[in-house]
């Protein structure tokens, strides 16, 4: 079941064409990334979802059904370029944000209590926006960004101005909201990010999707059938290389507690086949296929696209 | 609360909190009641030593039509006035010098001084002349009470002018003072829009310098937050005034009550009368008129007239601040703002202009299109409303400006949300119409 989907959206601006028949497909309860260098057309593709721009052709589904105005009451949503009223005061205005998105006043109170103590910046309640650091403001966008816990958040660049402990507490945060059943679409360059919280992505290069579905599939489609296995000192210098149609040691290297080999397989063969194989062969301490990382797949794809 | 709401309110507290307008609102009264007595205070200070002006006259005639005021005192040396002008007399700051019949002769008289003479001396000196110089030319012309036939014969005519109502019943015209009514409540108006529209302006592009537009965009529709900052600017207005009526009236009478002890309080407002009209008004005249605006005021439908100042000023006040919205709307940069008042202010002196002319013809082809035309209604309207205009002109005027006001916010709420959108790039026609139909 998919919760937001898009249909050939095409987006033009002038002399500039935007998005290509973008089609994406968001599942409920997921985190979905959305990728792509910089000015692929995600932030137009996010703003198009938002509703805050309307696409020339396609149609943008949510919830199983054409968006409509209302929908953007379901969306939390903090835009890569932040920003807040400088001179008004952090809780006056992050009540005053919740409220807009709907909560009673009380309600937003309690809410927003809470998330400051988490967030730790509760003494912050009372004074003006300018005061704060810029992580200090990025926590409490974050914050009025969630609130009213909407059923889609999308985050365009989260990490952003975040220093690594507080990046950290985000990624934990985006992960509880997603085990609350929320659904998160969020666009970075971040892969190594991509890869800890992602389930699936949509990569968007020149206006176009080149590269979609779930994370793992995904990796297993760029597999190289590398492969690295460690063995005994024993039984690695009893080895002698012969040739054979399974597979081929492509590096071997003695290391004091045993030795590294680096090899590759033939596709058809599976990595239990693989492992028995090896064996008979080999005393194995440790086996391990070499998939490739997302930022690896990011700058092939990316250059092959071009 | 509804969003609308939030935002009035949002929009309210901040302005009304801000240090600059509790500072303005308090400030203000003070140099309002300054304007009111500095020129009193100054003009009651009189010159403590009075400048000397030697008189000599050859002729005797004269020297003793020369009476000391307050500024002047005049003396009839015993010295000759060639002396003084070898060994000059501190002591003495002009010097008149009359040789001969001034009525056969008028340059017989000459002003000397060691410094430039001032305006006041001369007048006076002239008007002492004048007035004598002319009765006397009218003795000689022997017509035995001539004096009282010249007094006769000043006539001064004013004519009455009366309008007959549907039944033919008379009522006071209102030539002079109807105007006035109309004048003051379009200065209002006129006053109001100038203070408060480029208030509007910087509030809409705020969420713009604040980079907070797209987190408010996908939480409020922009109609809705461009309604409530002209709504919530104008109650701030509507405060500031308020505020400022109670204050000056509180500072401007408790001051009468302080310093009136050796002035009555009716003295000092003749007084100030007398200073705004140059004078021209003597103390007996501003009653008279007082009594004269008062019955008029009565004859005219008060309370018809002030419920479409309401409608006016509402009206007038949305339609200006929804295109100083749209200018807020459109702008990137506050730089960029003051040049666009430009347009607006010529737009608005137009209006006053209009409205001044439809005066001396309030049912004319003038009149008649301005107060249709939305910009311009406000204020033409106000002043021809004494004048009783049809209903149904009346009616039409106002549904236009209030429909035209709030379309031009629902425009210019568009023009906000494309605006971000931009990144300096200029929308095509056919993208801003596209925008137009967009939810």
């Amino acid at each position: 079941m998919y919760f937001l989907e898009t249909e050939d959206v095409v987006k033009q601006y002038s002399g500039h064409l935007a998005l290509n028949k973008v089609s994406i497909h968001v599942p409920e309860g997921k985190i979905f990334g959305l990728l792509g260098p910089n000015g692929a057309g995600k932030t137009t593709l996010i703003r198009i979802i938002n509703r805050i721009t309307a696409p020339d052709s396609g149609k943008v589904f949510f919830d199983g059904r054409e968006s409509l105005p209302a929908d953007i009451y379901q969306i939390g949503y903090l835009p890569e370029e932040r920003g807040l009223y400088k001179k008004m005061k952090v809780g006056e205005q992050a009540v005053y944000l919740a409220q807009l998105k709907g909560l009673s006043y009380h309600e937003a109170n309690t809410r927003l209590k809470h998330w400051f103590e988490k967030f730790g910046i509760m003494p912050w309640w009372n004074k003006k926006l300018e005061e704060l650091s810029k992580g200090m403001q990025q926590k409490v966008q974050f914050v009025t960004t969630v609130i009213h816990e909407p059923k889609l958040l999308i985050f365009d660049e989260p990490f952003s101005g975040f220093d690594p402990v507080n990046a950290e507490l985000l990624k934990k945060e985006i992960l509880e909201l997603k085990q609350a059943g929320h659904t998160v679409i969020f666009s970075t360059h971040n892969m190594a990010s991509v890869e800890e919280i992602c389930d699936n992505i949509a990569l968007i290069n020149h206006s176009q999707v080149v590269l979609s579905g779930e994370v793992n599939e995904i990796k297993q489609r760029y597999k190289t059938n590398l492969y690295t296995i460690k063995v005994t000192v024993e039984s690695g210098s009893a080895y002698h290389e012969q040739e054979n149609k399974y597979y081929s040691v492509i590096n071997m290297k003695e290391f004091p507690d045993g030795f590294v080999i680096q090899l590759k397989k033939e596709p058809e063969l599976s990595n239990s086949e693989l492992l028995r194989l090896l064996s008979s062969q080999f005393e194995i301490i440790r086996f391990e296929e070499e998939l490739p990382s997302m930022n690896e797949i990011f700058i092939n794809t990316v250059s092959q696209s071009k | 609360m509804n969003n609308l709401g939030l935002i009035i309110k949002r929009e309210y507290i901040q302005r009304v909190s801000k240090k600059s307008f509790i500072l303005l609102t308090f400030l203000t009264p003070f140099l309002l009641a300054a304007l009111v007595f500095v020129p009193l205070w100054l003009a009651s200070i009189k010159s403590d030593t009075a400048k000397t002006v030697a008189v000599f006259d050859s002729t005797g005639k004269y020297a003793s039509l020369f009476k000391d005021t307050e500024e002047y005192r005049y003396i009839v040396p015993d010295k000759d006035i060639e002396e003084y002008r070898e060994s000059p007399d501190k002591e003495v700051f002009a010097f008149l010098h009359i040789t001969g019949d001034l009525l056969s002769n008028p340059a017989a008289a000459t002003l000397y001084s060691e410094k430039q003479i001032p305006m006041g001396l001369k007048k006076e000196v002239d008007n002492v002349l004048s007035d004598y110089l002319k009765e006397e030319k009218l003795q000689s012309f022997n017509i035995p009470n001539l004096q009282e036939i010249i007094n006769e014969s000043n006539i001064n005519f004013d004519i009455k002018t009366v309008k007959w109502g549907e039944d033919g019943s008379e009522q006071k015209s209102l030539v002079e003072v109807a105007p006035l009514v109309g004048l003051v409540m379009t200065l209002i108006i006129y006053m109001f829009i100038i203070m408060y529209g480029g208030m509007v302006m910087q509030s809409v592009m705020e969420e713009k310098t604040n980079r907070i537009v797209e987190v408010m965009i996908s939480s409020v529709k922009p109609f809705d937050l461009m309604m409530g900052k002209i709504i919530a600017i104008g109650f701030v207005g509507l405060t500031q005034m308020f505020l400022w009526g109670i204050l000056s009236t509180v500072l401007i009478s408790g001051s009468l009550y302080l310093f009136g002890g050796g002035v009555s309080s009716e003295e000092l407002m003749a007084a100030q009368m007398a200073v705004q009209s140059g004078g021209e008004l003597a103390t007996g005249q501003t009653s008279e008129m007082a009594l004269q605006i008062q019955e008029v005021l009565n004859s005219i439908n008060l309370k018809a007239i002030l419920s479409c100042f309401i409608v006016y000023f509402v009206g007038g006040y949305l339609l200006y601040a929804s295109l100083y919205s749209a200018i807020g709307g459109s702008l990137d940069q506050q730089e960029d703002a003051q040049q666009f008042m430009t347009p607006m202010i010529i737009l608005m002196v137009f209006a006053l202009y209009a409205g001044m002319y439809s005066m001396d013809n309030p049912d004319g082809p003038l009149a008649f299109w301005c107060s249709l035309i939305p910009f311009t209604s406000p204020i033409v309207m106000m002043v021809r409303l004494p004048y009783d205009v049809p209903i149904w002109e009346l009616v039409l005027s106002v549904v236009i400006l209030y429909v035209t006001a709030i379309a031009i916010t629902w425009v210019s709420a568009r023009i906000y949300r494309v605006g971000i959108l931009m990144y300096g790039k200029k929308p095509s026609l056919k993208e801003m119409l596209k925008w137009l139909r967009y939810k």
